[in-house]
């Protein structure tokens, strides 16, 4: 039994990297086939012909694309990301930190909106249509359909232009006591949470409905068993696997997508990196971020299965 | 005190040591003296305060992204020039009215204008410790004739024949031909003296009035008062942070919230509202224009007319109140603002007159044909709305007009100066040559209209050996005067930059090089807590 599970997470993580593999090859040719180069975009309206031609040169861009992509690949295989083209520090050190920054707001906001959003997604499953579950629909809905801009910058306008309460930069420099941590990311936190939290709420909802109305809880209702032990003991172990993927898609999310958050509150992450190195044509740096969200992605989404055949393999042995 | 039209005219001997002294910037003592300066703006801050040192400033700029560089040779971002005049200093320094100054050079001579003769400040010393010498300005400029380098003012290296050392604080520079406003190419913010060998820029090393702390691209960068600064009384706040905020609804809300204490790039829209919250605005009248570029050697434009007409298809009345909502001046199809002291004010106005660009079109049977598209982008401020104003009224004459918007990203490299109509942005050059020089002369790198004119090369060539003052004006009245008529660029306005700062913040004045004091404004600024003005409320003239 459990050799089987094995094989099915083997071939999973082996399907993983050759989409790994297939994102990676995608994006260097997609970013080659942009119109314009990091040479004429360092150079700008100084990008005379001559000019461009001995910068491209210097930054060896005049290299076949193909030669390029291995030598790339080349120093990826040995650990080496590259170098910036634009700033010429190793992509590593640029990434890293970005990354950091990135993961202390993805974490936090997973801290703060997981748990709530089950626990309003499992209420809303256990008093369904009840007053309390219609106010929480027609919140969650409101919450997933508002563009998190507009959320960010009115959040921004009432607490920090307004009231005066809260900082209107999430700046990391700033940071140097709890209280300045909790200011700093109160706004950026929320703006997220509300965007990942209304779905997740929804689809909690949606599957907690779907196993209450099954024969078997209506089985431990008859007998007799506590409401609190039916949740906790007989429905929960069941909706773990359809939970994990939704949480799977939403985290993702938090990592890659976040760039017009990262932008309102001048928070220093990696979509916003990823963001600019598009705009200023530094392939290596494109790369090493299209192959962060993409692993981050596929490692989400391999545990979020993963999860799915266990408990799968759990059921089967009960 | 030496009156700086007087030494203008002298001509041979621009720059005098010593000068620095009487300079407005350099004290209590020269500040009553700014009133007087050529252009007569109206000073911001209290009449009379004195500049006190200490305090920290967050200033936030617009551009900030991971091309950041402390390289001076590749800065071509505003926030990067910011940075550049914290951490460097030039030979040369231009001042609120684009006048060079000496500031690394204590003087700058020539008898010919073709060979100069550069004598250095003794004992300035750079950030590491190490002392000023001619290897190190031989260096700084010649590293911007490479190539490979991507140097911004690759085009102005490339001017200077030879640049050598003449003992340890003498430079002698020999140009290809004899130029009198070379003073000004060496105030360029990318011609900033680094230290001799210098090829990493991690941290800036240079002799300016902060020392480098921080520096992170496309983030933040946090300078300190450098105590060895060679100026006394040349800088006051202890320390100043500059981010970039590109998002222009982030910017004003830091602002607002008191997040940070200057912004640059005031959206005119909300002017009125951040003069409510007791919020400064300053109004600098600079030089930087949006304009049409109507190629010449190609497409409808190789016939004078029809770049006649299109000057006068140009609303400039509605475009200064509907597009900067007044903050702008009115531009005459000639690349000097008004303010500039060698603009050309006898110049008649192109005035927008429907009847006599239809009458035109129509007698070289432009009218209902399909002409290029107008090529537009909000990378050029203002150039989206430009263009769709143009093609409503020629509309209404029965020109066809199609308007063509591009994406940001990418413009300049990929569109600017492709087509025959396009719109493009300029900013204020150091000086009236260099304006010529650079995107009129008939090789001109950015000659935008493709505009051959050889007798504006002859003129440009005489003004640049002219040593009497009045004689050079008169030349370059004439030289705006053919570019007026003849060249395909229409210019409808000049664009006031808007600046927003706390009143906290002091000394911030207006300047024609830019915005925020022509991205030089952390050597100006003073931070005055006690300051509490009920009205923030700064004019131009």
């Amino acid at each position: 039994m459990s050799a089987k599970l094995g094989i099915a997470i083997a071939r999973r993580l082996g399907a993983s990297c050759v989409s790994l593999v297939f994102v990676v090859v995608a994006v260097f040719f997609i970013t080659s086939a942009l119109p314009g180069d990091v040479a004429q975009s360092l150079l700008g309206q100084a990008a005379t012909p001559d000019a461009v031609t001995a910068l491209r040169h210097n930054l060896r861009l005049d290299e076949p694309v193909l030669l390029r992509f291995a030598n790339w690949a080349d120093g990826l295989l040995h650990g080496d990301f590259g170098m910036s083209l634009v700033s010429h520090q190793s992509v590593m050190s640029m990434v890293h930190e970005r990354l950091l920054h990135s993961l202390v707001l993805a974490g936090i906001t997973t801290l703060f909106a997981v748990p709530t959003a089950l626990l309003l997604g499992t209420f809303s499953a256990i008093f369904r249509n009840t007053v309390f579950d219609r106010c929480m629909s027609v919140l969650t809905l409101c919450v997933v359909s508002v563009p998190e801009f507009l959320v960010a910058t009115l959040a921004v306008l009432v607490f920090a232009v307004q009231l005066h309460l809260l900082p209107a930069l999430a700046s990391i420099s700033d940071i140097h006591s709890i209280g300045s941590f909790l200011a700093a990311f109160s706004m950026p936190v929320t703006t997220l949470g509300c965007v990942i939290m209304g779905q997740m709420a929804r689809m909690t909802r949606a599957v907690m409905v779907n196993v209450l109305s099954s024969s078997w809880v209506e089985m431990a209702v008859l007998k007799g068993v506590s409401p609190t032990a039916i949740i906790l003991r007989h429905v929960l172990p069941n909706v773990v696997a359809p939970l994990f993927n939704v949480m799977a898609l939403s985290l993702s999310y938090l990592l890659g997508g976040v760039v017009i958050v990262e932008s309102v509150f001048h928070y220093p992450g990696i979509a916003s990196l990823m963001v600019d190195s598009v705009a200023s044509r530094d392939i290596p740096l494109v790369q090493s971020c299209a192959l962060i969200f993409c692993a981050a992605y596929l490692l989400l989404t391999t545990l979020a299965d993963v999860v799915s055949l266990f408990s799968a393999q759990e059921r089967s042995r009960a | 005190m030496l009156n700086r039209r007087n030494m203008m005219k002298q001509g041979t001997r621009l720059l005098v040591t010593g000068f620095c002294a009487a300079q407005p910037w350099s004290g209590a003592a020269g500040a009553a003296g700014n009133n007087t300066d050529g252009a007569g703006f109206a000073r911001t801050g209290l009449q009379g305060a004195q500049p006190r040192t200490g305090g920290h400033v967050r200033a936030a700029s617009t551009s900030g992204s991971l091309s950041d560089t402390l390289d001076p040779a590749r800065q071509s971002m505003a926030t990067d020039y910011m940075r550049g005049n914290m951490f460097y200093d030039g030979l040369v320094a231009l001042d609120e009215t684009l006048t060079p100054h000496p500031a690394l050079a204590t003087s700058i001579d020539s008898a010919d204008f073709k060979t100069w003769r550069i004598q250095l400040r003794s004992g300035v010393c750079f950030h590491d410790g190490a002392t000023l010498t001619s290897a190190d300005v031989v260096y700084s400029i010649l590293r911007h004739k490479a190539p490979e380098l991507g140097s911004q003012v690759h085009y102005q290296a490339m001017a200077m024949r030879i640049v050598k050392t003449d003992g340890p604080l003498g430079v002698v520079i020999e140009l290809d031909a004899p130029n009198i406003a070379f003073p000004s190419v060496l105030g360029l913010t990318n011609f900033a003296i680094i230290r001799e060998g210098t090829t990493q820029f991690h941290k800036a090393n240079g002799t300016g009035p902060f020392t480098c702390a921080v520096f992170q691209p496309g983030i933040r960068s946090v300078a300190l008062r450098n105590p060895n600064f060679w100026k006394s009384g040349g800088v006051w706040v202890d320390s100043l942070e500059l981010i970039s905020i590109s998002d222009d609804m982030a910017r004003h809300n830091a602002l607002l919230s008191g997040d940070v204490d200057i912004i640059a790039a005031v959206d005119p829209r909300l002017v009125a509202l951040i003069r409510q919250h007791n919020i400064a605005v300053l109004e600098s009248p600079t030089g930087t224009y949006t304009n049409l570029a109507i190629r010449q050697d190609v497409g409808p434009g190789q016939n004078p007319d029809f770049v006649q007409a299109m000057k006068l298809l140009f609303n400039r009345e509605q475009m200064r109140s509907s597009i900067y909502l007044g903050f702008c001046r009115t531009g005459n199809d000639q690349p000097l603002p008004p303010e500039h002291r060698d603009c050309n004010t006898t110049l008649p106005q192109t005035r927008f007159d429907p009847d006599k660009a239809r009458f035109l079109l129509k007698k070289n049977g432009f009218l209902n044909q399909n002409l290029p598209p107008l090529v537009c982008s909000p990378a050029a401020n203002g150039s989206v709305e430009m263009a769709v104003l143009l093609q409503n009224t020629a509309q209404n004459i029965g020109l066809k007009l199609d308007v063509r918007r591009m994406p940001a990203d990418g413009y300049w490299s990929q569109s600017w100066m492709h087509f025959p109509m396009g719109f493009g942005n300029v900013n204020p050059r150091a000086s009236a040559d260099m304006t010529f020089a650079l995107s009129f002369a008939s090789t001109a790198p950015w000659n935008e209209s493709h505009w051959c004119n050889p007798q504006f090369d002859q003129l440009l060539a005489l003004s640049r050996q002219e040593p009497d003052a009045i004689k050079r004006h008169a030349l370059y009245n004439d030289m705006q005067a053919m570019i007026h008529t003849g060249s395909g660029v229409c210019i409808p306005s000049f664009i006031t930059s808007l600046d927003g700062f706390h009143p906290r913040i002091q000394g911030l004045r207006p300047h024609q090089g830019g915005q925020l004091m022509g991205y030089n404004f952390a050597r100006h600024i003073w931070v005055d807590e006690q300051s509490s003005r009920s009205t923030a409320e700064e004019t131009a003239p």
